[in-house]
């Protein structure tokens, strides 16, 4: 019984394919949502997810639904978006909010009006993900990204975290300022199109995100918070593959709900900042 | 020596610094003063090299260069200006002084470690290492970018508002880093709003009303007039009178 539920699913070589590209992303995606949330760099996460949908689209309907034309497609979308809406924060001092939730609203009505264009691809599949989608192609490209992305992070690590603490330091002492900050996105970005064959483009960035919310109630230190969402999202990545096959909903949202669950617990019971924690120091 | 020359800065798309020229000599501890408004943060964030002039140029001549191909010029930001919410610990923020001298990647030297924690003892902070940076008290952080400046031990040292939230015991302390720094012909730039530090351990003073008042002795800079001019001139109403 125990079994059937939870083991036999991986015989499938689709499930199995999806699993492994789901780890090497949790492995690679967490520790950069904890820099975007120590960067307070949510919202633009949020532009972020819509934003790679329009290029995926038009690489959909400009390279015939390939995988390969549909990343690199979101992959230039992605990169776009980052630098406007660091540009549209420069220069509308004091209203970046708004203006980003205006590119927002813009990108995800332009991709679903390509898609809506394109044959051949399917708008929830791309928007939240399928794990049939999971070929050898789509598994390269998941691995492929979480390599990049945990090397590329384990590069720049410490410039990363100098220019999150005091940037006005590292630009005065010579040590280059917008250069990391754009090295750092153009990884979040290579992982969000990493996942979004499995997972979808809407849902990518929460396998990112929410294990690295969910962290800092567990954790205080740096090292500490990436562990610990690490760990998180292999446990939602493996619960939630799971629960995607047995109750036939798409990957993404079975995936993004398992680690919104931990989180839940963690923003209750957690060691900081928790609900319960709160009252006992009370 | 560091020169300025018809120096203008514009801080969003309003000059902030305006045709200021003047010469801070090697070894010379300058105050820079002024109303909120001046330009004082301005200009030296343009001496430090991270706000460039619109207009003007800033030479830095007979300064040495660091490992990152910088002069040897520390700059003490506003301490609000740091995001204090990242996990990192006071060893560590005080260890980053030693990034100019090595640079972004390389490990720290074998030293780095009694250096760090000799920099924390004088500033009053022994044995903080491993607290972590948000759990300090506004005083308490003051004290840690004073001791990585420490560390940074730059031949140029520019302060903004360096003793802002600190207690009086504190600010001893750092009267005495500004004594050593003297003796061992460090030049010193602050921007200070506390006249008494101003008159007891800086010689020279810049007055700075977004143009120059006046720049030049303490005692000189400090009379009645000049600070009545310092007020006059940022004053909107008598500006379009």
């Amino acid at each position: 019984m125990i079994e059937a539920l939870l083991v036999a699913p991986f015989d499938l070589g689709f499930m199995r394919r999806a699993l492994a590209g789901c780890l090497a992303l949790s492995l690679a995606g967490p520790p950069l949502g904890v820099f975007l949330v120590l960067r307070r760099m949510s919202l633009t996460t949020d532009v972020l997810q819509h934003g790679i949908l329009p290029g995926i689209a038009l690489g959909a309907m400009l390279g015939g639904a390939g995988l390969a034309a549909m990343g690199l497609g979101g992959l230039i979308a992605g990169l776009v978006v980052t630098v406007l809406a660091g540009a549209l924060a420069r220069a509308t001092a004091g209203q970046e909010d708004s203006q980003l939730a205006g590119v927002t609203m813009v990108a995800l009505a332009a991709g679903v009006a390509i898609v809506s264009t394109t044959r051949g691809v399917d708008l929830t599949h791309l928007l939240f993900g399928s794990v049939l989608a999971v070929d050898d192609a789509a598994l390269f490209l998941m691995a492929g990204a979480g390599s990049i992305c945990l090397l590329g992070l384990a590069l720049i690590w410490r410039p990363l975290i100098v220019e999150s603490v005091d940037p006005g330091f590292l630009a005065a002492v010579g040590g280059g300022g917008g250069i990391w900050h754009l090295a750092f996105m153009a990884l979040v970005v290579t992982c969000v199109v990493g996942g979004f064959a499995a997972l979808g483009t809407l849902m990518s960035i929460g396998l990112m995100m929410l294990p690295a919310i969910a962290a800092r109630h567990w954790a205080q230190t740096l090292a500490g918070m990436v562990g610990m969402a690490v760990a998180i999202a292999i446990m939602a990545s493996l619960a939630g593959l799971l629960i995607s096959f047995h109750a036939d909903i798409p990957a993404g949202p079975a995936v993004v709900l398992t680690a919104g669950a931990v989180w839940g617990v963690g923003l209750i019971f957690g060691r900081f900042n928790a609900m319960l924690a709160r009252k006992r120091s009370d | 020596m560091i020169t300025l020359a018809h120096v203008t800065c514009q801080y969003r798309g309003v000059t902030a610094v305006d045709d200021v020229s003047g010469v801070f000599a090697p070894g010379s501890m300058t105050a820079i003063i002024g109303p909120n408004g001046a330009g004082k943060t301005t200009l030296l964030r343009a001496i430090a090299g991270v706000h460039p002039p619109a207009s003007g140029t800033i030479a830095k001549i007979g300064l040495a260069q660091t490992h990152l191909a910088q002069t040897q010029i520390a700059l003490l930001p506003q301490a609000g200006r740091m995001e204090r919410g990242f996990p990192i610990s006071c060893a560590d923020v005080v260890a980053l002084g030693a990034i100019p001298h090595i640079g972004v990647f390389a490990g720290l030297p074998a030293d780095a470690a009694a250096r760090v924690a000799a920099a924390l003892v004088r500033v009053g902070l022994a044995g903080l290492e491993p607290r972590l940076v948000g759990t300090l008290s506004a005083g308490q952080f003051q004290r840690v970018l004073w001791a990585r400046l420490l560390v940074q031990d730059a031949e140029v040292i520019l302060l903004d508002e360096p003793t802002a939230n600190v207690d009086a015991a504190s600010e001893a302390v750092f009267r005495d880093m500004l004594a050593d720094w003297q003796r061992t012909g460090r030049t010193v730039i602050a921007v200070l709003h506390d006249i008494d530090l101003v008159r007891a351990m800086f010689p020279n003073t810049v007055m700075l009303a977004r143009r120059l008042i006046a720049w030049g002795p303490t005692d000189t800079v400090l009379s009645a007039e000049n600070r009545r001019a310092a007020r006059l001139a940022l004053d909107p109403w008598l500006d379009a009178a």
